[in-house]
Formats: C-alpha cells, sequence, structure tokens
C-alpha cells in the first residue's frame, strides 16, 4: 500500500545556520499510530512543522496522500490535522466559534453536527459557549485537538499532547487516539516519554539530532525487550567458543573474558541456564561472576541517542 | 479558491471589530468631532474662505481621510501581528490557504472597517457643517482605494514588526505626520513656494487633494494625477506583500 506520507532526504537549516533536520527519510503507513521519540531539540517539531506547511523545506520532498506538500500544498493540507506543542489559543472567542473557524479556514462547508460531535467526544460540549480564557489548561489541550479534528482530517499530527498533562487527561487523550485509529486516521505524535509510545503506537521511530536513527514495529522492539542476557566474567579468556557449546548462541565480548548468552525469558528458556553451567563445567570453564540484563525501550533509546552523538 | 477560508478569516476580524467597538469606532468619531470643534468652528472662524467653500466644510474630506489612513492601518497591522505574536498564525500556516486569499480576508476586513469608520465621520460632520458631495461615485472609489492601500500597508508594517512597539512605530513616525503635512487642514496654495514643492513628494497630499475634489470640484493637483498616484500607492504595497508571501519573509522559518 502507498504510505500515506512519504518523506524523502528531507532538510532543513534554520536562518542562523543551525541544521535541525539532516535528510530524513520516512514513510508513514495509512491507519497507523506511529510514535516519533526524541529528546528535546532533536527536531520532531521542526519535522512536523515542515509536514504540515509552517516550516519552509531546505532540501528533501514531502508528500501527503501523494500530493506534494509545495506544489500541491492544497491537497496535502486538506488531509493533515494540526495540534502544536504550545497552548497557542485566541482569548476572547467562543469554544463553538473558533472550532468552527478551523473548519472553515481549510474549506470545509459548515457543518454543525460534526463540530457537536468532535466537541462531545472531547468532552468540551458544556463549554462551546464559553470564552476561551476561561478554559483550563487541559480544556484548552482538547481544544486544540478539536479545531485540528473539525475538518475531518486522514492525518493527524500530535506534537507532545500529553507533555504536563495529568494521568486522567493523558488517559483520556490515549483512548481518543485509539478511536481514531478505529476510524481510519492515521496518528503521528510526538513524545519524549518512552512509555507513551509504548502504550500507543504501532510503530516507533527514534529522532536525534535531525536524524531518524530507529524505525521498528512496537511489537518487534518489544520483541527484542522480551531478552535477557546472562553475562559471565570468565576466570580465564577463551579464544573461542567450544564445539560443544554451540548450540547456546554464545558471543565473546570484553576480549574473550565475558561469555554472553542471550535467552527469551518469554519464551521459557531460562531452564536452558541450568544446562548451559553443566556443560562449561564438563568443558572445565570456569567463571568467577555472572549478571543478567534486561534491555529496556529506554536502554534502547539511550544509547541510539548516545551512538549517535 | 477557498471561499469557506476567505469567510472565516473575515468574520473572525469583523467580530474582533465588534468586540472592541468602543475603541474602533466611538473614537475616531469622538477626535474628529474634537477636531470640527477645534479648528473648524474656533480657528475656521478667523480663516477666510478657501475656494468657494468654507473652512468649516473645506476640512471634511481631509478629517475623515485622516481617520480612514490611521485607523486602515492599525486596523489592518494588528490583525496579522497578533496572530503572529500569541502564535495562533500556525493554523493559517498550516490551512489550505493561499496568500492571496489570506491578503483578501485580512485587507478586506480592515478595509471594510475604515470605509464604515469613513461614513460614520461623514454623517458626524453633517452635524457640524453644511457641506455638498459634488461627484459621489468619486468620492466612494477613493474612499475605497485609499482604505485597501492603506491597509496593505498596514499588512505589512503587521508582518514587518517584530513587537509592539514597532507597530505604533511607522504609524506615529510616518503616517500621522504625513496626514498632517498633506493638506488635510489648509489647501498647498497657502505655503510658501518651496514648502509646496515639497509637499508634492507627500503622498497623502494626492489621496486627500483627490478626495476632496470628489466634494466640492477643487483640488490642489489634478484629479488624474489623484487617480494614478492612488493607483500606483496601491500597486506598489500588493508588489510589497506578494514579495513577502513569496519569501516567506518573518511568516515562516
Ligand atoms: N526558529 C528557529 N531558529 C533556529 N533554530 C531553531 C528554530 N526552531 C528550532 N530550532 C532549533 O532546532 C532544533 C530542533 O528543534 P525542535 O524541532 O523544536 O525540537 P524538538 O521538537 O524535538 O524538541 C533545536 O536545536 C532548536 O533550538
Ligand atoms: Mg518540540
Amino acid at each position: 500500500m502507498q504510505p500515506i506520507i512519504s518523506i524523502s532526504a528531507l532538510s532543513k537549516t534554520y536562518a542562523g545556520g543551525f541544521q535541525a533536520l539532516k535528510g530524513i527519510d520516512l514513510d508513514i503507513r495509512q491507519g497507523e499510530i506511529f510514535a516519533l521519540l526524541g529528546p528535546n531539540g532533536a527536531g520532531k517539531t521542526t519535522l512536523i512543522g515542515t509536514i504540515c506547511g509552517i516550516v519552509r523545506p531546505s532540501a528533501g520532498r514531502v508528500r501527503v496522500g501523494g500530493h506534494d506538500i509545495i506544489s500541491e500544498y492544497r491537497a496535502a493540507r486538506s488531509m493533515i490535522g494540526l495540534v502544536p506543542q504550545e497552548l497557542t489559543t485566541d482569548a476572547f472567542e467562543s469554544v463553538w466559534g473558533t472550532v468552527s473557524f478551523s473548519r472553515g479556514l481549510f474549506g470545509k462547508a459548515p457543518n454543525p453536527a460534526h463540530i457537536e460531535k468532535v466537541l462531545r467526544e472531547l468532552s468540551l460540549w458544556d463549554k462551546r459557549n464559553n470564552k476561551i480564557i476561561t478554559l483550563s489548561g487541559g480544556m484548552k489541550r482538547r481544544l486544540l485537538i478539536a479545531k485540528a479534528l473539525s475538518h475531518e482530517p486522514q492525518v493527524l499530527f500530535l506534537d507532545e499532547p500529553t507533555a504536563g498533562v495529568d494521568v486522567e487527561l493523558r488517559r483520556d487523550m490515549w483512548a481518543l487516539v485509539r478511536r481514531l485509529r478505529e476510524s481510519g486516521v492515521t496518528v503521528i505524535l510526538t513524545t519524549h516519554y518512552i512509555e507513551e509510545a509504548e502504550e500507543m503506537a504501532d510503530r516507533i521511530g527514534v529522532i536525534n539530532k535531525g536524524e531518524i536513527v530507529l524505525v521498528e514495529e512496537k511489537a518487534e522492539l518489544m520483541r527484542k525487550l522480551g531478552k535477557k542476557q546472562l553475562t559471565l566474567h570468565l576466570d580465564a579468556p577463551l579464544a573461542e567458543i567450544p564445539g560443544r557449546l554451540a548450540d547456546y548462541g554464545l558471543e565473546l565480548a570484553g576480549g574473550g573474558g565475558q561469555l554472553v548468552y542471550t535467552y527469551d525469558d518469554a519464551r521459557g528458556d531460562r531452564a536452558s541456564i541450568l544446562k548451559l553451567l553443566e556443560d562449561l563445567a564438563a568443558a572445565g570453564i570456569a567463571f568467577k561472576d555472572l549478571q543478567t540484563s534486561q534491555s529496556s525501550l529506554e536502554d534502547i533509546f539511550v544509547s541510539l541517542v548516545k551512538d549517535s552523538r | 479558491m477557498n471561499w469557506y477560508a476567505i469567510r472565516a478569516i473575515y468574520h473572525f476580524e469583523m467580530a474582533r471589530t465588534r468586540r472592541t467597538l468602543l475603541q474602533s469606532i466611538v473614537s475616531p468619531v469622538i477626535s474628529t468631532s474634537l477636531y470640527f470643534v477645534v479648528f473648524g468652528a474656533a480657528i475656521g472662524s478667523r480663516i477666510p474662505q478657501i475656494g468657494e467653500v468654507s473652512y468649516g466644510a473645506f476640512l471634511v474630506p481631509g478629517l475623515i481621510m485622516l481617520s480612514l489612513l490611521t485607523q486602515s492601518v492599525s486596523n489592518a497591522s494588528f490583525g496579522i501581528y497578533f496572530p503572529r505574536f500569541s502564535g495562533t498564525i500556525y493554523e493559517l500556516l498550516s490551512a489550505p490557504v493561499s496568500y492571496f486569499e489570506a491578503v483578501l480576508a485580512y485587507v478586506g476586513a480592515a478595509a471594510t472597517k475604515s470605509v464604515i469608520v469613513g461614513l460614520i465621520i461623514l454623517a458626524t460632520a453633517a452635524l457640524f457643517v453644511p457641506f455638498s458631495i459634488a461627484h459621489p461615485f468619486w468620492m466612494i472609489l477613493f474612499l475605497l482605494l485609499t482604505s485597501v492601500t492603506f491597509s496593505l500597508i498596514g499588512f505589512i508594517i503587521g508582518i514587518w514588526a517584530d513587537n509592539f512597539e514597532k507597530l505604533q512605530l511607522v504609524p506615529l513616525l510616518i503616517i500621522t505626520p504625513l496626514t498632517f503635512l498633506g493638506d488635510s487642514f489648509y489647501s498647498i496654495d497657502m505655503l510658501p513656494p518651496f514648502w509646496q514643492t515639497v509637499s508634492l513628494f507627500n503622498p497623502v497630499v494626492y489621496l486627500v487633494s483627490g478626495f476632496r475634489w470628489s466634494f466640492y470640484g477643487i483640488a490642489d493637483v489634478g484629479v488624474a494625477v489623484s487617480l494614478v498616484m492612488t493607483l500606483l500607492f496601491l500597486a506598489v504595497a500588493m508588489a510589497v506583500v506578494a514579495w513577502i508571501f513569496k519569501t516567506g519573509y518573518r511568516l515562516k522559518n
């Protein structure tokens, strides 16, 4: 299937000369929830801004639904709803007025029934006649989502939707995103909370210093996470792994002084550890210490971000 | 054309005007009334007729122009500056709206408001001095052209300014002096020859002169020249706006 968003060789150098995006290649699949994970300053907002038309790309190309974002900006932008990172709203407009305004801005005929549905969905219906200035922070966040959904977009960008949001609202937000996906909307969210990506995403992309350093199915990532490692610190270094231990898929590390055994806890491989230890003893390999470790998404993230420094 | 977007922006801007009705409409009316009292009645009684026209009546077109210019510039500059300042401009930039449509909506709304203010001042003036309008069609045309031109200039200022001070600066340092020295309160014949020549470099002179001609058939410069100059300012303003959008100047990083 054709990707709903296709980004190729996209670069952005800001006026001051700072390169915020360095040749990004990325495809977003129709109907998925894609989490863009990265530390502050990685380029997440710049990437989203470029796709949405707020930041001008320096090089490269982006297509949304097959439409080039520059030469066919109308078709491309009509498909997109954007919820910005900052709570930027008018003050004296009413909730109803500002959501209707957004729909008009995106070239859609008035449809009060749809606006009502969106406002109810986001628990803002009771506030429809309120001025925006009277809303709480959480309500403003939901209002921005309502504005982004007012024109029935096929792609929704949520830039750090849960930054500084309380737990309850965060759960609501996650539930909403799932409902949107069920209705066929592709959702791209940025976050620097790993558990949020873990909880929500179908796929996860990691961005750091303007580069995409990893894109992976969440399920695949989680499978890797299920893996554990047993590291044995040997009394004497080994030059190679003895043939009788070949079945274990062992690896040597630390200049031969460490033997690393990777096993999948979920598959019940733990029982094989005993067997391994017996076989080691039989091969005359002694060790002075052992440790087990489990890599988390966080570890993967931290190591990726460190490696690409 | 994205007509729904044009309509949405236009309504938004007009709603802003309605929310600030007092400041938008009442204050220009009060200040113009004060001009009539001070210049028209108090000083005007000591100034002889200018041509066929009493000084009070002579003032009417100039005072309307004065308000028209300041209103157009301040409405349009604020209309586009504020979303930039508050960050809500992200929505316009991410919307399927062409630059032409955005200008049409913002400048259209600002110009509409100035025309309304101009007509209200015209009605107010009728309470102070009797006057006639010889060429109503031309009067409306000059009113519209001036409102649109100066709303475009306001739009440019609103994009150029990066703080509130600059937003006030141009109207204060350029527009207001040009208007006061631009033949609103006197005929340039009354100036020494040197200053008459200097006045011809003041664009406002042409606007006021043409506008006054549509009232009384008297003008400092020929009405054709006024019209050409007005259209020229309009074209220059449009060219600058087109350049701004083409380069994304100050709107997009
Ligand atoms: N307008 C700008 N001018 C210059 N540099 C900018 C601008 N906006 C962002 N940057 C820089 O680009 C980098 C990426 O920023 P951003 O996309 O906001 O990151 P993130 O959203 O991942 O936190 C940062 O180093 C930031 O300082
Ligand atoms: Mg950001």
